[in-house]
């Protein structure tokens, strides 16, 4: 017995933290407490990992449990942390053999699989760049962590297998379950609706020269005209004239979609520019993101290194002024 | 005699028996005040100890230990002041002690020690 540790990623936006999670194991009675400003999310980790390492055939010690969580003064938020949790007290109490400078980003079901976790891609960035490649995640969120140069990247289905292969004994371990697979709906490209092309326009020669200009030069755009002279329909076709993203480029726009993912959907790298075209009664919220916990990626932030399309400016006030 | 009440009894002998090989002198047992009862009072070196004995015949309802709260522990504190006071020993320091005893019936019954738990 003694001091588990691992290590997990602190999201905060887009720059992701390393966090160092240690467990101790004291001689009194059970608890689990959970220290380092872990947020509502987070704080529950403790009964799925109970629960979790039960049903895996590698009970947790019944005495008190602390897990901390450093540095202590950075705000935790969310489910990611539940697997490197549970490794740094497994490691406290001797069940694995030592961890090293592992990275584990994964939520716990409460059978003991390992569940996808949003924001994966930024994550796995911030930790091949704080010097920490080898990284553990859900199965379904390999495919995600492997796009980043330079990341060792292993993908677990159950805990009982992560902790087989961390030298747990196997004797009493639930090795044989083999959960269904959580269905991640494919963005196949090949599926992907055919991006309007500037040459289904027929005339509006100025209006099209102006596009070309904004695109070769990055450059902001406005246009007026009555209803139906065609501005909604040329701006569609902004996009499609914009190169592919280069591979700097492309990691951004797709860590800010990974973010924005409800369930993590980015398995493969954005390559085409974004086009966001939010609605014009859309709140400031949804355009410049928001929300408490870990943040959301408004329409604004989605439109990185694309193109961001704000129909009927008149009557977008509100939002326009922030 | 009910059988939980039997399973109890014996548990608290295993307990004080246990105990007393640590080196504890026991000084009382099942002490009763109109606040509850204390299990064993043991006295080590200058300490009182107040031990809460639990009793269980598997882990299918959880850890013994884990029926020790927190207000269990704060009714074991001030019980522990009284039995001091009545005994004129309230110069003496306290401790709160738990013993838990898994007893299957089975083989040896597997006792656990934890001291100074809060």
């Amino acid at each position: 017995m003694g001091v588990g540790r691992s290590y997990c990623v602190a999201l905060v936006g887009l720059n992701g933290y390393i966090v160092e999670v240690e467990a101790d194991i004291g001689q009194t009675l059970p608890n689990f407490v959970i220290l380092g400003l872990p947020d509502a999310a987070l704080n529950e980790a403790k009964e799925r990992i109970r629960s979790a390492a039960q049903n895996s055939g590698i009970p947790l010690s019944r005495r008190k449990i602390t897990a901390n969580l450093i540095p202590a003064s950075l705000p935790k938020r969310g489910s990611g942390f539940d697997l490197a949790i549970t490794m740094a007290v497994l490691r406290a109490a001797d069940d694995i053999r030592e961890i090293g400078g592992t990275v584990f980003i994964a939520e716990l079901g409460l059978d003991g699989r390992l569940r996808p976790v949003r924001g994966i891609l930024p994550a796995v960035m911030a930790a091949v760049q704080a010097g920490y490649p080898d990284v553990v995640v859900a199965d379904a969120n390999v495919e995600e962590a492997s796009l980043v140069p330079g990341a060792k990247v292993r993908g677990y289905k159950t805990l009982a297998r992560l902790a087989f292969d961390f030298g747990a004994d196997p004797k009493e371990l639930a090795l044989d379950y083999n959960p269904v697979d959580i269905d991640v709906p494919e963005d196949d490209a090949d599926n992907a609706p055919l991006m309007p092309d500037l040459c289904d326009v027929s005339g509006q020669g100025e209006a099209r020269r102006a596009l070309e200009v904004a695109a070769a030069g990055g450059h902001h755009m406005l246009l007026t005209g009555p209803p139906g002279a065609g501005k909604t329909m040329l701006a569609e076709r902004l996009p499609g004239l914009l190169p592919d993203l280069a591979d700097t480029a492309a990691m951004e726009v797709t860590a800010i979609h990974s973010l924005a993912a409800v369930q993590s959907t980015a398995v493969r790298l954005i390559r085409r520019p974004p086009f966001e075209n939010p609605h014009h009664s859309a709140t400031s919220a949804a355009i410049i993101g928001g929300g408490s916990g870990l943040p959301r990626p408004g329409a604004a932030s989605r439109a990185h290194r694309g193109v961001l399309f704000l129909d009927e400016a008149t009557i977008r006030q509100n939002t326009l002024r922030l | 005699m009910r059988a939980k009440d039997l399973l109890g009894r014996n548990g608290e002998a295993l307990a004080a028996d246990f105990l007393e090989n640590q080196g504890m002198r026991i000084v009382d047992r099942n002490w009763r005040c109109p606040d509850g009862e204390i299990d064993i009072v043991a006295i080590e070196g200058d300490v009182v100890v107040v031990a809460e004995v639990k009793t269980r015949k598997s882990l299918d309802y959880g850890h013994p230990f884990e029926a020790v709260g927190a207000a269990k522990l704060a009714r074991l504190h001030r019980l522990s002041s009284w039995w001091c006071r009545e005994h004129d020993l309230a110069a003496l320091r306290t401790r709160i002690d738990v013993v838990s005893v898994i007893d299957s019936g089975v083989g040896e019954p597997q006792l656990e020690h934890l001291r100074g738990v809060g």
